[in-house]
């Protein structure tokens, strides 16, 4: 049954660099969300992200075209370096971003403070999984949208949605972290540069791949391994929330998420109907022919639920990682 | 050398222990642990928190009658119904117990009231923790991954806001939740169904590589370090910059002998390294870690003159 009434959701769009975020405006991004380069987005790869300059740019290409650009400043600046995630924050307000998005609460207090007219969302590295977490900082802040964390049934996200003041995003497409987002020390325990203070996940730096004699290649990050993959396997990137372990009870299996993608298409119209009024694509770090592929995609995807017609997956389908998809926890509280 | 005026703390216990365990170690600790607070509550699993439930009263009047402060801890990931009800129950009782937050949900219940914040609540700078502080946060225990420089100029912050810091000292270190049991999973069941196989492990259970590297320990939906945190050797350096309370969390092993060689360290009466080397007789088979605190990965053991214990 599809709803008259239903609003049309804006479909926020990756961009890790100028160039990614012209594809994706071009591609029929409603939004666009991106970093500033350094520590201060939880995207801190090398080559990727915007200077101040391109940033501005970048703004007034994409508000020519009627698109939003939103600035995420999404990581925790540790003590003693605050200035630096402040001066990106204003970078962002000078630039004209439609929105800034931050996760720690010192900055959320200082956009409060000295922006309040600028428009805030909570980032999905706030981790607020609970209505009464988003209120606390819609009332304390002024948060106008949350990025909800990936750990929701669709039925949790209606019953949150009639709880809060504020508007939805919610991930439909790319890569899921199993782990509570803005909470997760993994990658930091292996490799001693933090997800939550240098804005880096897995970093390039410290992986490596290994050829072992019996032919299986080893992925390793840091000092330990991640995975094995035999004769006809995809190698993953070495993820530690997506590898393969021993435990006393199972080996060789993965203990928290087998390496799949999320994919949300056949869901869109229950996404709409629970209240979320942005579709958030996952993938600053990808190339630019992907970005493409799957904003054009569900650009597509998401005008045919409006109009009440069934959304092609074929394209989706052949995009995501190691060509296997998940509903993730949107579907059944069975995954968890 | 005079004693320390630092205070020892129990942390929480992460893992799913045996009710009649649970509620003897906290009288134990109440007679004979060198300790000054000890944090009560489920902190990990909902679905853990009725079994001990009946038993809260007698043991925080016997930790109170024996001098120690009980604080309540509330769950560090709220999410589902249940959650949110055990969020409400403990954090909505800050009228009639100090409560430790460990969610911003617990936040939106205390509602102003005076309150501590725990370790899975973000605070990694001065902003941060003067937004708490005015909202009622008196005492802050910091999260685990953040190095020495960041933890001093909190250190330093604190001061002027009037709150109190703690840094946990000993334990394996809380790495990551998730909404996912692991536990559950590695049994090939699920959170609902999961039956309490977390019990199985009193101090997690062992993550190996493929190459047979221990790496992790589970707990549940969390996951925590698979060495044992080992601060003992820093706590000087910690108290200069300002943390004036030190937490062990609970393991299964002997936590009053634990607890009592951390307190001659810091009253002076017993020099790290002779303490660590006691400790290890004691504590977990597992080597002791330090990275966080000196910048590098948390794993690692870094010397700072006991490097005879390195992994």
């Amino acid at each position: 049954m599809n709803q008259p009434h239903m609003q049309k959701p804006e479909l926020v769009c990756p961009a890790g660099t100028p160039a990614g975020l012209r594809t994706a405006v071009d591609a029929g991004a409603d939004a666009v969300y991106c970093g500033l380069q350094g520590p201060t987005n939880a995207r801190n790869f090398p080559g990727l992200n915007f200077t101040p300059q391109e940033l501005s740019q970048s703004i007034e290409y994409a508000h020519e075209k009627g698109a939003k650009v939103l600035l995420a400043v999404n990581s925790f600046p540790p003590a003693g370096r605050t200035q630096e995630w402040k001066d990106s924050i204003d970078t962002g307000v000078q630039s004209h971003a439609d929105a800034i998005i931050v996760a720690d609460i010192g900055m959320a207090q200082y956009m409060a403070e000295h922006h309040p007219d600028q428009r805030l969302h909570l980032s999905v590295q706030a981790g607020a999984s609970s209505p009464e977490a988003i209120k606390f900082y819609c009332r304390e802040f002024g948060v106008k949208r949350v990025v909800l964390p990936r750990i929701l049934t669709v039925k949790e996200i209606s019953d949150l949605h009639a709880e809060i003041p504020c508007e939805i995003e919610a991930f439909i497409f790319g890569n899921i972290g199993m782990m509570a987002e803005g909470r997760c020390s993994l990658s930091s325990y292996a490799t001693g540069l933090s997800t939550n203070m240098d804005g880096v996940c897995s970093p390039a730096s410290h992986i490596r791949y290994e050829n072992k004699k019996d032919g299986s290649l080893v992925s390793k990050l840091g000092d330990f391994t991640i995975d094995c993959f035999h004769c006809g396997e995809n190698a993953g990137y070495p993820t530690i929330c997506k590898g393969r372990y021993d435990a006393k009870t199972r080996s060789g299996y993965y203990a928290f998420e087998e390496p799949v993608s999320l994919n949300l298409t056949r869901l869109l119209p229950d996404l709409v109907q629970a209240g979320v009024t942005a579709l958030k694509i996952e993938g600053r770090q990808r190339s630019r022919a992907y970005v493409k592929a799957v904003v054009h995609a569900f650009r597509k995807a998401v005008d045919a639920c409006m109009e009440g017609r069934e959304p092609e997956m074929d394209t989706l389908l052949a995009l995501t990682e190691g060509h296997r998809e998940t509903q993730g926890a949107f579907r059944t509280k069975a995954w968890r | 050398m005079s004693k320390s005026t630092a205070e020892l703390t129990i942390g929480p216990i992460l893992f799913h222990w045996p009710v009649e365990t649970k509620r003897d170690f906290y009288f134990k600790i109440a007679d004979e642990a060198p300790v000054d607070t000890v944090y009560l509550g489920e902190v990990i699993c909902s679905k853990r928190t009725p079994f001990f439930e009946p038993h809260y009263e007698e043991v925080v009047t016997r930790l109170e009658n024996a001098g120690k402060r009980v604080v309540f801890s509330t769950l560090a990931e709220v999410t589902g119904k249940l959650d949110r009800k055990v969020a409400q129950s403990v954090a909505g009782g800050a009228k009639d117990f100090f409560v430790e937050a460990n969610d911003v949900s617990a936040l939106w219940y205390l509602d102003g009231h005076p309150h501590a914040i725990g370790p899975f609540l973000n605070v990694y700078n001065e902003d941060t923790l003067g937004f708490l502080a005015r909202k009622g946060a008196r005492h802050v225990t910091l999260p685990p991954e953040l190095p020495a420089s960041a933890i001093a100029a909190l250190g330093k912050e604190a001061k002027s806001l009037n709150v109190s810091l703690e840094v946990q000292v000993y334990g394996r270190i809380p790495l990551a939740l998730s909404a996912r049991c692991y536990h559950a999973r590695a049994h090939g069941r699920i959170k609902d169904t999961c039956r309490f196989v977390c019990e199985e492990d009193p101090d997690g259970m062992d993550l190996k590589t493929l190459e047979g590297e221990s790496f992790l320990t589970i707990n549940g939906i969390q996951t925590l370090s698979w060495p044992c945190l080992n601060l003992m050797n820093d706590m000087e350096e910690m108290q200069n910059a300002g943390i004036s309370a030190f937490r062990l969390s609970p393991h299964s092993h002997d936590m009053i002998q634990t607890a009592r060689l951390f307190r001659a360290v810091l009253d002076g009466e017993m020099d790290a390294q002779k303490a660590t080397a006691h400790l290890k007789e004691i504590a977990l088979a597992v080597p002791f870690s330090n990275g966080f605190y000196h910048g590098r990965e948390g794993y690692k053991w870094v010397d700072t003159g006991v490097s005879f214990l390195s992994r």
